[in-house]
């Protein structure tokens, strides 16, 4: 059956902000930098800096579940997104009432534990943990989420820079359209650690790290945001630079909107941002840099944005958002969102 | 626009017109034919890292060739690249030329992998604690640790844009790359694709499967009644797929056809199967109805047959429910007797391992096994054997419970 519209039928989010949309939201609101929190890296007199994921108050139920207590953050986070996202549906998924796909994105995955376990191989290997490995391949989260909901719809993990969660949605809407499954989540989830944070730092000294996850829940059940466009992925390449690959992505995505919202990938860091402002230079409409609240979160990152630009429609205070993901050193991407609120 | 996409009216069928493989028996198509024709075994110790202390001290390791294929890539490129990615070139570089495409936009790559660049992540943890204060060469070892580098110097070593997906469902990354690259074709959201998946060994991944006993410490006898484990590898395996009016219309050589593709999850456990193949029976359910086939037509399997006593009963389970009657007619075998586990690679290898007994008419042994498992209701091929028929199956299981599986049909 041929579907003509995609609909966002939920968004979830934990941040540096916290666990939920809500406190995201209201983090947004107040336009201003999320405190820093220090990270004592081995060797280095001075702690790095980076946003880190709170506690969660009260701890969520589906941590004390067997397959996600001993969890990495990076799967906890992901969790908690993709169940505020699919909210209610959660329970049609585990009667088997809908075929749920996942596509679960990452860019630097399980860092917390890959260190861990290969500290322990160098150590003595014999003595490696046998339960620390498995959470450390890039498909983990996505096989915890998919037993706690009980889906055996297909499932994708995807690697790559953050534009890599755009294109999980455009995949998606692909499995949607095609029947391949009824509703699909979209995750993007990353954590932090020193090794992560220090790799950053040889780059942008002053980037400011952070982890989290963000969640899209598609459907073809009408809600009042439909996604519109995903635009084509504009690779950094020998023979196209960052430079023009935002600009390509950018001429994908015309304005049709006069109270229009462009979330963009800027985070105050202006060799990193270049690319992107020029693609964008002519914007008119509003603008939000979700990374200058939360920070650097990677896939993370590029999910908020996305969250974001939804629930600006949700909230009515846009009728159009536009997403522009300038990635890390992979892609230039963008979506487009929009309400139909009559 | 990735979405929403231009679709067309009629579903094309999907031919391969390259394929390019590296394993521990060699590089390219002759060398891998010979030795799987002949039964041959392709393991030794284990020598990129310190395994001393290990449980387990081999692997199907790879030779790799010290001189790249002539491409568009620069020279400090070349030179950046690790074993995964050098292998990834060079399995890309035959089925390429092969294939006789041209640089040009607009080709989707969809790749597989589990740990792409591992060994430089562990160079760069290794310096990053060492020598704290000196970044030297660290942001070489990051920026080429990341799979999308390696996946992106292939778009610059022949000269075409993407986009690029890489997709790490564990050890069926490299089968669902491939189903992913025929459902793009098949959607009308490509005319062609380069597909495909590589991973090399590394400390890391090594002794993971070692910590959890996995390895075995003999010799991995896939659907052997006495196994006790798998056997890593390492390698790559890249295919060019496009439309069959593409094919026909540049006359190219068609090498097979894919037909089907299924793809399911196994929730039961992080890194066990269901007991009774649930889901490894989903996933060859899902690609013989895409196909339009029954069990009885498909004349070979090329089972996951990892070697490990729980995989191999789920599968062997799993052929048997979804044969029924008709799995005593259908041989199976487990190539990775010969070259081992490559986890992301695996499933486009053993794509390509399907290819060579479609094309070549013969099917490819478990080299090692002894004394079958009497769970396997199926003939497991034992020798290497003569044979010509039309559908070959091949399965892919990993970590997570990803399950996937592809159909191939022969070209006359």
């Amino acid at each position: 059956m041929a579907v003509s519209s995609i609909y966002v039928n939920g968004i979830g989010a934990v941040s540096p902000a916290g666990w939920g949309v809500a406190p995201f939201r209201d983090a947004l609101a107040k336009k201003q930098a999320l405190p820093d929190q220090d990270l004592a890296r081995p060797g280095f007199a001075q702690p790095l800096r980076y946003r880190h994921v709170p506690e969660p108050q009260p701890r969520p139920a589906f941590l004390a579940t067997p397959r996600l207590r001993r969890t990495s953050p990076i799967s906890q986070y992901a969790t908690a997104a993709a169940l505020e996202a699919i909210g209610s549906d959660c329970e049609r998924v585990k009667a088997g009432e809908l075929r749920l796909g996942i596509v679960f994105t990452v860019m630097s995955g399980c860092v917390n534990y890959s260190r861990r376990f290969y500290d322990e191989t160098l150590c003595d290997p014999s003595t490696a943990s046998p339960l620390v490995f498995p959470e450390t391949v890039f498909n983990a989260p996505s096989s915890h989420i998919a037993s706690l909901l009980g889906t055996k719809a297909i499932n994708y993990t995807i690697v790559g820079d953050p534009g890599t969660f755009l294109q999980g949605l455009a995949l998606a809407a692909d499995w949607i359209t095609n029947d391949r499954v009824d509703t699909c989540l979209v995750i993007g989830a990353d954590e932090m650690d020193w090794l992560g944070t220090d790799a950053y730092r040889i780059f942008q000294p002053k980037i400011v790290l952070s982890d989290g996850a963000g969640a899209v829940y598609l459907g073809k059940k009408e809600s009042p945001v439909r996604m519109d466009a995903v635009t084509n992925s504009h690779l950094f390449l020998q023979t196209q630079n960052r430079h023009c690959a935002a600009l390509k992505m950018s001429l994908e995505l015309p304005t049709t909107a006069s109270d229009a919202l462009l979330c963009d990938s800027t985070q105050n860091l202006i060799k990193l941002d270049a690319a992107e402002n020029a693609a964008w230079q002519n914007w008119q409409g509003s603008r939000l840099s979700v990374k200058n609240v939360m920070g650097e979160g990677l896939m993370a990152a590029a999910a908020w944005q996305c969250v974001a630009a939804v629930d600006a429609l949700q909230t009515g205070q846009f009728s159009q958002t536009n997403v522009s993901v300038v990635g890390c050193n992979q892609q230039a991407i963008g979506a487009r969102f929009s309400s139909i609120v009559k | 626009m990735l979405f929403p996409s231009v679709k067309q009216s009629a579903i094309p069928r999907v031919v391969i017109t390259g394929a390019g493989i590296i394993t521990a028996l060699g590089l390219g198509w002759k060398q891998n034919v010979e030795g799987f024709r002949v039964g041959q075994t392709a393991f030794r110790p284990v020598t990129p890292f310190d395994v001393s202390r290990q449980r387990v001290k081999t692997a199907a390791e790879i030779d790799v060739p010290a001189e790249l294929p002539r491409t568009f890539l620069k020279r400090k490129a070349e030179k950046r690249l690790e074993r995964a990615g050098k292998m990834l070139l060079h399995a890309a570089h035959e089925a390429w030329e092969q294939s006789g495409w041209k640089a040009s936009d607009n080709i989707p790559v969809v790749l597989g992998t589990t740990s792409g660049g591992m060994s430089l992540g562990e160079d760069f943890y290794r310096h990053a604690l060492q020598s704290p204060t000196s970044d030297f060469q660290q942001a070489s070892r990051v920026t080429y640790y990341q799979s999308q580098r390696q996946a992106m110097e292939l778009c610059n070593a022949f000269g075409f844009s993407g986009p690029l997906m890489l997709i790490a469902n564990a050890c069926a990354s490299g089968t669902n790359s491939i189903g992913h690259a025929y459902d793009l074709i098949r959607t009308g959201q490509a005319d062609r694709v380069l597909t495909g998946g590589f991973d090399a060994i590394s400390h890391l991944v090594f002794s993971g499967f070692d910590s959890l006993q996995a390895l075995s410490p003999t010799r991995c006898r896939p659907f052997d009644a006495h196994r006790d484990g798998l056997a890593l590898g390492e390698g790559a395996a890249v295919l060019t797929l496009e439309t069959l009016e593409e094919a026909q219309r540049r006359g190219a050589t068609i090498l097979a056809e894919i037909v089907g593709y299924g793809a399911c999850t196994d929730s039961h456990h992080l890194t066990q199967p269901h007991p009774q193949g649930d889901a490894a029976l989903g996933s060859m359910n899902a690609a013989t109805e895409c196909a339009g086939l029954q069990p009885r037509q498909i004349g070979y399997i090329n089972a996951h047959g990892t070697g490990t006593p729980l995989n191999d009963a789920a599968e062997a389970g799993a052929i048997n429910r979804w044969a029924g009657e008709q799995a005593k007619n259908i041989p199976v075998s487990s190539t990775k007797a010969s070259i081992g586990h490559t986890l992301g690679a695996a499933g486009s290898i053993e794509v390509v391992i399907c290819l060579m007994a479609l094309r070549e008419n013969f099917l490819p042994p478990t080299a090692t096994l002894e004394t079958p498992d009497p769970l396997c209701q199926f003939p497991i091929v034992q020798k290497p054997t003569a044979a010509s028929f039309e559908y070959a199956l091949t399965n892919s299981f990993g970590f997570g419970g990803a399950n996937a599986t592809l159909i191939l049909r022969r070209w006359l």
